[in-house]
């Protein structure tokens, strides 16, 4: 039986993988060829989905991009025994993108069929949390310290750490909360784990609950994702049948049970204590740190709250060691980092490296520069609250450190690429405007700060008092940089001031923008 | 976000959904999120009527449940369209001209973010990321995701849904 993979990622769908996969099952079964479709997740080259694979005994070999067109016209070069088409790729392990990346978290994401136990456990799945089994709470929080794996999600908090303060608490009931609200732009990491290898997260969380004593996890999914909630909901129902999920997990003496929950468009709530409280049924309201969820989490437990990557990262640190895992990375940034290359670029996708790779190998060597093929203007990197870079600033390591020292941030590895189309006073003004939209209203910086930077901005661009305004802007800046209560308002001003920084002719125009207010 | 919003609700349609709903959820105050959820799913929407039953059943104050619903944008407090086109106004697909697609999406249908078209086919939606940041600019039609969106295509989809 011949085995074809049509990605069943939501970006590939997004592309018309559906109809793809139709196709070629339609065309095998009239030209009566003994063909398997399997929707594996998505191998991260989003360019060139629908991305479609065929097994070999050479090994996988790629078409892309299909479209259902082109189905007939495979079959008739006979893709399915190895022939070549025009979309031939040749093999997909051999493709320069996939060859020269490090990829630790990502190595089974695509080859698989996702929901698959058998595939997960054959391609190397659940030996990390094997191991864990057998270990103590505090061995396996020291062999993630050993790592120097730091929070995925953007802070970069050491996880070691974190998880140490939840192991040493003493608490009747602790838990394990995933945030899976992956609300920034041009990230989408998140999205094709839980899509592509839900069961590594499944490991990660489960893992976590062995090391600091909790038996009960959440993962908070936004409702934007509605493919990652089914794909989860689906992975931890057979999970939990083949016993890596709920009571006495492989005839341990370890139970963990694991649920999802829906988050409802609110931006916000990827802010960890945000979380907490949706994840409680309330409004997204920020708490006030301390005391730390760490301590006081969800129902007032001792919880361990982690990005999807952090526990995604888990299970190889478990298998592997923490030390295979630290040798990877640059100063105080251990280990990979799953990049996301997107926006205006030529070949947006996944690509994951150890920290220090320059943004500008990232983009030119690996994105191939923009998509429209006009000159890149800039970059925001971390998402909406990340710093906008210049052309001129390219060369700068992803690295916590080095972007921090630069007034950037490396948040969740989003890259964005703008040509040089991009207005950068509108973009900066729709910093505000999300904050504006997205804040959660307790702390007056962030929820009257937005909304006065958004009339600023205005004022600046249409010419009124514009030296006065930008000094206004800078001190607004200032204070909802000092004054929010939680990174919402507190980032804002990055890609604000990044904007006027970088880009202070697009603050400085005549004032013909004054019509389109 | 969301529109203006009908004071009286003249659509309570299965007014035991709510308490239903949330008696598969054992009345949990704390599954307020996934109970809203489900009832936006059976009903369209959340009718003004279920927020004292929900409020009853999970041991609730009325102003409880009205500021959970009112907070998050996904919540709608009026009926949608027969479907729900949620277009991404976020960075990655303004890098894409997302822009443009979300004024030609508006003027094509004749509405504004948060309105139903008049003959109730499609309620249009503003959100921010759907993760498909690398096929820009991009949109959901119920749950199905769509990428590398136009003004053309999106007349075409247009075309699709109304038929």
């Amino acid at each position: 039986m011949i085995k074809i993979y049509v990605p069943k990622d939501s970006a590939a769908r997004a592309v018309g993988a559906d109809a793809v996969a139709d196709a070629i099952v339609a065309e095998a079964a009239s030209r009566k060829i003994d063909a398997k479709v399997i929707r594996n997740g998505s191998r991260g080259l989003l360019w060139l989905e629908p991305f479609v694979e065929v097994e070999t005994p050479k090994g996988r070999v790629a078409f892309a991009p299909v479209e259902t067109g082109d189905v007939k016209s495979l079959f008739d070069s006979k893709f399915h025994e190895g022939g070549t088409h025009r979309l031939s790729l040749g093999l997909t392990e051999e493709l320069p993108y996939l060859k020269n990346q490090e990829r630790l978290t990502f190595a089974r994401c695509g080859v698989t069929d996702p929901l698959s136990l058998d595939d997960y456990i054959s391609h190397g799945g659940f030996v990390g949390l094997k191991k864990a089994l057998a270990m103590k709470g505090a061995e396996i929080v020291t062999e993630v310290t050993t790592s120097g794996l730091r929070g995925r999600g953007g802070a970069g908090f050491p996880t070691g750490i974190k998880w140490k303060t939840v192991h040493d608490a003493k608490a009747d009931q602790k838990y394990v909360c995933c945030n899976a609200d992956e609300g920034d732009s041009g990230t989408f990491a998140d999205r094709m784990v839980m899509e592509g290898d839900p069961f590594m997260l499944i490991e990660g969380m489960t893992i976590a609950g062995v090391a600091v004593g909790a038996s009960k996890g959440f993962i908070y999914i936004r409702s934007e994702y509605p493919d990652a909630i089914r794909a989860m909901k689906d992975a931890i129902r057979i999970a939990t049948t083949g016993n890596w999920l709920g009571r006495n997990i492989q005839g341990s003496v370890h139970s963990f049970a694991l649920d999802v929950r829906r988050g409802a468009g609110a931006y916000i709530c990827g802010e960890e204590t945000s979380m907490l409280e949706s994840l409680e049924g309330k409004r997204g309201m920020v708490r006030p740190k301390p005391p730390i969820p760490a301590l006081y989490g969800l129902f007032g437990k001792p919880t361990v709250i982690n990005n999807v990557l952090s526990f995604a990262a888990v299970p190889y640190i478990l298998a592997e060691g923490g030390k295979a895992y630290e040798n990877y990375g640059m100063g105080r940034s251990r280990g990979t980092l799953p990049f996301q290359l997107a926006g205006n670029i030529r070949q947006g996708g996944l690509v994951e490296k150890a920290f220090g790779i320059t943004l500008g190998q990232l983009i030119n060597d690996f994105g191939g520069g923009t998509a429209t093929g006009k000159p890149l203007r800039a970059v925001q990197v971390g998402g909406p609250l990340g710093a906008y870079l210049p052309a001129s600033q390219l060369n700068l390591e992803m690295d916590y450190e080095a972007f921090a020292a630069n007034g950037a941030m490396v948040g969740h590895g989003g890259v964005v690429v703008f040509d040089d189309s991009v207005d950068m006073a509108a973009q900066a003004r729709f910093a505000m405007e999300f904050c504006a939209i997205e804040s959660c209203g307790k702390c007056t910086p962030c929820r009257i700060g937005s909304t006065r930077g958004m009339e600023v901005i205005d004022k600046i661009v249409a010419g009124v008092a514009r030296e006065e305004n930008l000094l206004l802007l800078d001190d607004l800046c200032q204070t909802m940089t000092d004054g929010s209560l939680c990174a919402m308002g507190g980032l804002t001003p990055m890609p604000v001031q990044s904007a006027v920084k970088h880009f202070p002719e697009d603050f400085d125009r005549p004032a013909k923008m004054q019509a389109a207010e | 976000m969301s529109g203006k919003h009908t004071l009286i609700d003249v659509h309570v349609t299965k007014p035991d959904a709510a308490s239903l709903i949330a008696a598969r959820y054992d009345n949990k105050p704390d599954a307020l999120l996934e109970i809203l959820h489900d009832l936006q799913h059976e009903v369209g929407h959340i009718p003004e009527a279920s927020l004292p039953v929900l409020a009853k059943a999970l041991n609730l104050s009325r102003a409880e449940v009205h500021g959970v619903v009112s907070f998050y944008h996904e919540f709608r407090r009026k009926p949608a369209g027969r479907h729900v086109v949620k277009v991404c106004r976020a960075e990655a697909c303004q890098s894409m001209k997302g822009n443009e697609l979300a004024d030609a999406a508006q003027k094509s249908l004749k509405v504004k973010f948060g309105e139903t078209t008049s003959d109730g086919a499609i309620t249009l939606e503003a959100v921010y990321c759907l993760g498909l940041c690398a096929t820009s600019p991009a949109l959901l039609v119920d749950e199905r995701p769509m990428g590398r969106m136009t003004p053309q295509k999106f007349d075409a989809l247009v075309k699709e849904l109304a038929s």
